[in-house]
């Protein structure tokens, strides 16, 4: 059987309980796919094909005994920010060098308790920073999207590009992917996939090198809703490891799907409609809210006064929370080792070794926000912002089930193109940090293309733990709009 | 009953008195298995590095998850202190960089501490001082460095990473190295109560950092400096003492105290600068985002409430009322729990007092000359109260029983058993006194004449008999029979 690649998780998942093919056959089928394509795309960090081929035949085992889990024998692409034992976590930055961890994620333990197969891991920006997949130390990574007659490389969005890339691009059933202001919906939004950030705490976070504790939560980038659904069930569960996980009954997700949006109130907030938006980002948000008003919802204008405040306040609280949690790469007990004159230098040499521009200027911005005579001008103040936001949503939720916005200000941009200015490349967190400020569950769908051809998505934004909700009213756009998947596979070798 | 600002408090100076205004914060281990964040053991004495979770070496992706014991222990502290429990309290990073502080940030509780105002009683010269308690928190100890195993390198050990401390702090409302000893010492003994420290001032599980400033009495208070990590009592007297000097020594010459860090050399017995303030840490402190904020309920608090042991104040009034004890005595034996076990079970159904006496000065003045603790005594309570029948029925005199005690602690035994078995029973028999007197009566004619001006001879006279009688004779009866005797 030839593209076993190009199935869908679902699709996939339902030919192994058939027997129409082995997860072995599968596996191979994603193997080569990677091989063909890591040269040119760069999504894959660390393939695994050792681990996949030893995982598959497990699974074909159990599946011939009529023993399979839910996600027996689907291989799946890791980001590498999850810590897998044994296997090199990098957080794509050099400070962490061969670093390899003797403990796996929960989230990764979960999947592979649910049978799943690890193809490896997954190019990222460096520590979850970027929107871009630039910076990275592995390099870019390249979006299979090509703009209408060019070659240019473009980006598959950041900070969960190499995830993006390659569920577009069919070098994984899905992957897993981190949200800490976008980088699971706008890497879905520009490749053409699908992404959920979940409820913050509906995923347990131990295991996942920390970017920005209160905002940071685990999610899943797929090819389809159904197929994020299905992820989606596998990845959450209460932890004790992580305080901050929620002890709630994780639903059957891929069971609503079917139940569609009558009656659904959808909310349009428009302060989501900045100056200068590019008129077909507001064409897209125009059709998304036809398509959900045939499909039987009710739309209704809501405001979000506080929205502009997020992205300045997003930029005061997750640097701050970064700068202290990657305090503990400083070259002493694992990861890289630059030696200094002394104490303070080896940390200096070290540091200036192992962190790129991105992340030093983050820590920078960090250190600075949280110093004495700062902290209640910028983090204090940013945290006030904070709340206001959240008591944003909570009253748009007193009228409305689910909010509809678009996911990104533009589609893919390339290689290089943003490189100079990073608010710039910060305005790209637009729509999405808002939903990490307030903890709350946002899905990104992809709804149509460019005027260059390449995909763009819509964000749909649920209450705390209304997951079910945002997977009914995706699967009801992606219904109307259908799939977008890459015309050419240039990059085969 | 504030008797701190008291003259004999004040130092002398060249230019007149001072007033030496002392507050502290004392870092205590929290009795628990394992860490504040993890599942990682406390035990002392490991080989280096055996006590680490992923989580005290801050491997990426590892989270803190607060050690409910620890909290029971905080808050069980904060009720023995009288203070008041925090229902809601937040952990937060306090950031800097250093090799034994592998997350690059210690979680500490800034704004709001576990434990807020409370009070601490202390006797110091017979005068009650109300030491006020400003605030208890939770934090991690730091590991440690070890510098002199390799001629390049310094070594680490993370066994001590991520234990759980309380850091209490007092109010400034000492006076005096004595009341500071003096307070130190009354709360280790209220820890070592509680259960909640084991006090172990040698393995470092109590040292203090003492606030010291000096001002003219009643005047507005001085700058104070903070002399770090002070890990004995005795140290801590000596370096209040020196460091007061050295400030009034400084203003006196016209100098100024500046704000900063100092450390206590005992082998110099003075302080030296560690860092001023302008080289002090920008800590960033924030609320710990892996952590949510600690809320407790108030019945949780009452059922530890109501769990907690007798303390030593409470004790002491006890021993005063029922046992009739002198304060001073009640003192002395509430100092530390095992003690005053130690004394009610010799007390029960005994005299109070004798039993006070008796553990107070043959027991502990035996146990400090062979430096032994109560809880590794060789006399039980059992043999001491048996001990103590003895005299109450006559058995033996009180110079034999302590003779019987010295034969119990070296060689054990049931002490009715030993005096019977040596024949050391007192006689009580009258004929054998009316002899024992009569021989001592007719060998001092010229005492006898004295003893009817000068009673107080009678006592020598006792003792002759005693004497000629090995001890055994009933000192009482002696008496008796004397009295008769010389007629007086």
């Amino acid at each position: 059987m030839t593209d076993l690649n190009k199935l869908t998780l679902a699709e996939a998942r339902d030919g192994l309980r058939r027997g129409q093919f082995s997860a072995t056959e599968l596996t191979r089928a994603l193997l080569a796919a990677i091989e063909s394509a890591n040269t040119s795309l760069n999504a894959y960090v660390l393939p695994t094909p050792e681990i996949a081929l030893r995982q598959a035949q497990a699974s074909d085992a159990r599946l011939a005994k009529g023993e399979a889990r839910p996600l027996e024998g689907l291989p799946l692409g890791i980001k590498d920010l999850y810590c897998t034992k044994g296997v090199r976590t990098t957080a794509c930055s050099a400070i962490l060098d061969a670093f390899t961890p003797t403990y796996e994620s929960t989230v990764t333990q979960n999947l592979w308790d649910a049978g799943a197969v690890m193809l490896g891991k997954l190019n990222n920006d460096e520590f979850a920073m970027g929107s871009s997949n630039e910076t990275s130390c592995f390099g870019p990574v390249t979006n299979p999207w090509r703009r209408r007659g060019s070659n240019v490389a473009l980006v598959p969005g950041g900070s969960s590009g190499g995830s993006s890339s390659a569920v577009a691009a069919d070098l994984c059933l899905a992957a897993t992917a981190t949200d800490t202001g976008g980088s699971i919906r706008q890497p879905a939004a520009i490749t053409g996939t699908v992404g959920i950030k979940p409820t913050y705490g509906r995923c347990s976070r131990w295991g996942i090198v920390a970017f920005a504790s209160s905002l940071d939560q685990a999610g899943p980038i797929t090819k389809t809703v159904r197929d994020a659904a299905i992820m989606l069930r596998h990845m959450a569960s209460v932890d004790p490891k992580d305080s901050t996980s929620v002890d709630a009954p994780v639903p059957d997700y891929e069971a609503v799907l079917g139940q569609g949006v009558q009656g659904l109130k959808v909310g349009v907030p428009k302060e989501y409609r900045m100056d200068g938006m590019p008129r077909e980002i507001e064409a897209l948000w125009q059709q998304g809210i036809a398509w959900l008003k045939a499909a039987g919802a009710t739309i209704h204008d809501v405001s979000l006064p506080h929205t502009k405040y997020a992205l300045p306040a997003y930029y005061i609280v997750a640097p701050a929370e970064c700068s202290s949690n990657l305090a503990r790469y400083d070259g002493v007990r694992y990861g890289l080792r630059k030696s200094g004159t002394d104490l303070i230098d080896g940390y200096e040499t070290t540091r200036r070794a192992g962190f790129g521009a991105e992340v030093r200027r983050r820590v920078l911005i960090g250190t600075y926000v949280l110093s004495a005579g700062y902290y209640d001008a910028y983090y204090l103040k940013a945290q006030k912002v904070r709340t206001l936001i959240k008591r944003d949503f909570d009253e748009a939720y007193r009228t409305v089930d689910v909010l509809l916005t678009p996911t990104t200000p533009g589609p893919a941009f390339g290689i290089g193109e943003v490189g100079g200015d990073p608010v710039q490349m910060y305005l790209n967190d637009i729509f999405t940090v808002t939903v990490n400020m307030a903890g709350l569950p946002g899905i990104s769908v992809p709804a149509g293309l460019s005027s260059e051809g390449t995909p763009l998505g819509l964000q749909l934004i649920g209450k705390p733990f209304g997951e079910e909700t945002l997977f009914r009213a995706a699967q009801a756009i992606e219904d109307a709009a259908g799939r977008f998947t890459v015309p050419a596979r240039w990059w085969a070798r | 009953m504030q008797k701190n600002t008291a003259a004999k408090t004040l130092v002398r100076g060249a230019t007149g008195d001072w007033e030496v205004v002392i507050g502290l914060e004392v870092h205590a281990q929290v009795a628990s298995r394992a860490k504040l964040f993890s599942g990682a053991s406390t035990e002392f004495g490991g080989e280096p590095n055996s006590h680490v979770s992923l989580v005290d070496a801050a491997m990426p992706g590892m989270l803190p998850v607060i050690n409910a014991a620890c909290i029971a222990q905080a808050v069980r502290t904060g009720l023995g202190l009288k203070a008041k429990i925090n229902l809601t309290s937040v952990f937060d990073r306090k950031n800097y960089f250093y090799p034994d502080l592998p997350q690059g940030y210690q979680i500490s509780q800034y704004k709001s501490p576990i434990v807020g105002a409370g009070e601490v009683e202390v006797d110091v010269d017979g005068d009650t001082l109300k030491v006020g308690i400003e605030r208890l928190h939770l934090e991690q100890d730091a590991g440690k460095s070890v510098h002199d195993q390799h001629p390049e390198y310094s070594y680490v050990d993370l066994n001590r990473s991520g234990v759980a401390l309380m850091e209490i702090v007092s109010r400034p409302d000492m006076r005096s190295a004595k009341q500071a000893q003096a307070y130190v010492s009354k709360l280790r003994t209220i820890l070592r109560y509680l259960g909640t420290c084991d006090g172990d001032m040698e393995r470092g599980n109590l040292r203090a950092d003492v606030n010291v400033s000096v001002r003219k009495p009643g005047g507005e208070f001085g700058t104070r400096c903070e002399i770090k990590n002070v890990n004995s009592i005795r140290f801590i007297g000596q370096a209040i003492e020196a460091e007061a000097r050295r400030q009034i020594d400084l203003i006196e010459d016209g100098g100024q105290i500046e704000q900063e860090t100092r450390l206590f050399d005992p082998a110099r017995n003075e302080t030296r600068s560690m860092r001023s303030k302008e080289e002090a840490h920008d800590y960033r402190y924030f609320p710990d985002p892996d952590l949510l904020p600690l809320e407790l309920t108030q019945d949780y608090v009452d059922a530890l409430k109501k769990d907690l042991p007798e303390l030593p104040d409470a004790k002491k009034q006890r021993f005063v009322g029922s046992y009739k004890l002198s304060a001073y005595d009640a003192d002395v034996l509430v100092a530390e729990r095992e003690s005053a076990e130690f004394f009610e079970a010799v007390a029960k159904g005994r005299d109070g007092k004798t039993a006070a006496n008796w553990v107070i000065n043959e027991l502990f003045g035996r146990l400090n000359k062979e430096s032994l603790e109560i809880a590794t005594s060789p006399v039980s309570a059992g043999q001491l109260g048996a001990i103590i029948d003895l005299i109450g029925s006559g058995a033996i005199s009180g110079k034999i029983a302590k003779d019987v005690f010295e034969i119990v602690w070296s060689e054990g035994g049931d002490p009715a058993e030993i005096v019977e078995r040596r024949g050391l029973t007192q006689v009580t028999d009258t004929g054998a006194i009316e002899t024992a007197v009569d021989q001592v009566v007719a060998a001092n004619p010229d005492k006898v004449s004295q003893v009817k001006a000068k009673p107080a001879l009678l006592g020598w006279f006792v003792g002759q008999v005693m004497k000629s009688t090995g001890g055994k004779a009933n000192p009482q009866a002696v008496n008796e029979v004397l009295k008769r005797k010389l007629g007086i």
